[in-house]
């Protein structure tokens, strides 16, 4: 079990997933990014893009993704997600209330740059999900890997 | 509608297998029938928003629950003859049935009625008003921006609390106690 944790998978997973990973992170941003024109939103393209991440770490182990983005890196990404979101909203009291949309006329409807702050508060709480969602699975399948040893 | 039907009727049987079964990795497949049936409930039902969140959140739950929880020695006890349990359970059922007669007894309204005055707002006025060709995004961001906040601030705390409770440094301690 910790040595399919250390190494990955067998080399036909290994093959499917190097082709498929980027494109399955590719579908979580276009989700995020288009989430005020097609269903999707923030929270679905977060869990996309963490899903992607933990693909990659299931299939080549811990090495290759502990590599890109490791544990301590998830809580930062996450914290910046959740203070851009409350920052967005702050800003709103400049200009009146709480959550203004303030950059509202801004396009027309149904292009990608339209609908004001909503898609800088979508890319925020993808941040935050898709961070906090990999974070998790890194804690406690490192949590496992412990019992393991003690074992 | 009888697509739903079906779907409902698959759903409560995963759910009841998910809870009775012995073997863990029989209790999660079940488990992962009971969100997928869900989100094609969510898609037969017109929101493919809520579809798309509950389909890919229930993936990497039932991801989750196979890689961190499967192999530990969770030791499955018989527990034996539960009647006070079962006693519970069966007046809890003829109470819910009794009361879904009482309220539905004259039918069920169409699907979609009655649209309240809010309910009417946001279609008519979402686009003007934010610009969002999604309403279900306009709703949940601009509109209810309040909501998600504090969903936000939800997320960020059970995350907050999984790393505390996971964390190195009490386990090391731990274990230099039990050395000594």
């Amino acid at each position: 079990m910790s040595k399919e944790r250390e190494r990955g998978m067998s080399v036909i997973v290994k093959t499917v997933t190097r082709l498929t990973v980027g494109l399955i992170l590719l579908y979580g941003v276009y989700v995020v990014l288009h989430g005020h024109i097609t269903p999707g939103g923030g929270f679905a393209g977060g869990v996309i893009i963490a899903l992607s991440f933990i693909n990659l770490d299931l299939a080549f182990g811990k090495r290759v993704s502990s590599g890109i983005l490791s544990k301590e890196g998830t809580g930062v990404i996450e914290a910046m997600g959740a203070l851009l979101f409350l920052a967005l909203a702050l800003i709103g009291m400049k200009y009146g209330i709480f959550f203004k949309n303030f950059m509202h006329p801004d396009g027309e409807p149904g292009e990608l740059v339209s609908a004001g702050i909503i898609p800088l508060e979508n890319i925020a709480i993808a941040l935050k999900v898709g961070a906090g969602l990999f974070g998790i699975f890194l804690t406690l399948i490192a949590a496992q890997k412990f019992e393991a040893e003690k074992k | 509608m009888i697509e739903l039907y079906v779907l409902l009727g698959l759903m409560i049987a995963g759910a009841v297998i998910a809870v009775e079964v012995k073997n863990l990795l029989s209790a999660v497949v079940a488990v992962g029938v009971v969100g997928l049936g869900l989100s094609v409930v969510f898609l037969l039902l017109k929101a493919p928003d809520v579809a798309l969140t509950q389909l890919v959140v229930e993936i990497a739950a039932v991801i989750l629950l196979i890689r961190a929880t499967l192999h530990r020695d969770i030791a499955s006890k018989f527990l034996g003859n539960r009647p006070f349990g079962a006693f519970v359970a069966f007046i809890f059922l003829v109470l819910t049935t009794y009361a879904g007669v009482l309220i539905f007894k004259s039918g069920m309204p169409p699907f979609g009625e009655p649209l309240m005055a809010v309910s009417r707002f946001y279609p008519l006025n979402a686009l003007e008003g934010t610009g969002a060709m999604n309403v279900v995004t306009s709703v949940i961001l601009d509109y209810r921006a309040y909501d998600t906040l504090g969903e936000a601030t939800v997320l960020f705390t059970a995350v907050v609390g999984v790393l505390t409770v996971m964390r190195k440094m009490g386990r090391k301690k731990d274990l230099q106690e039990n050395d000594e």
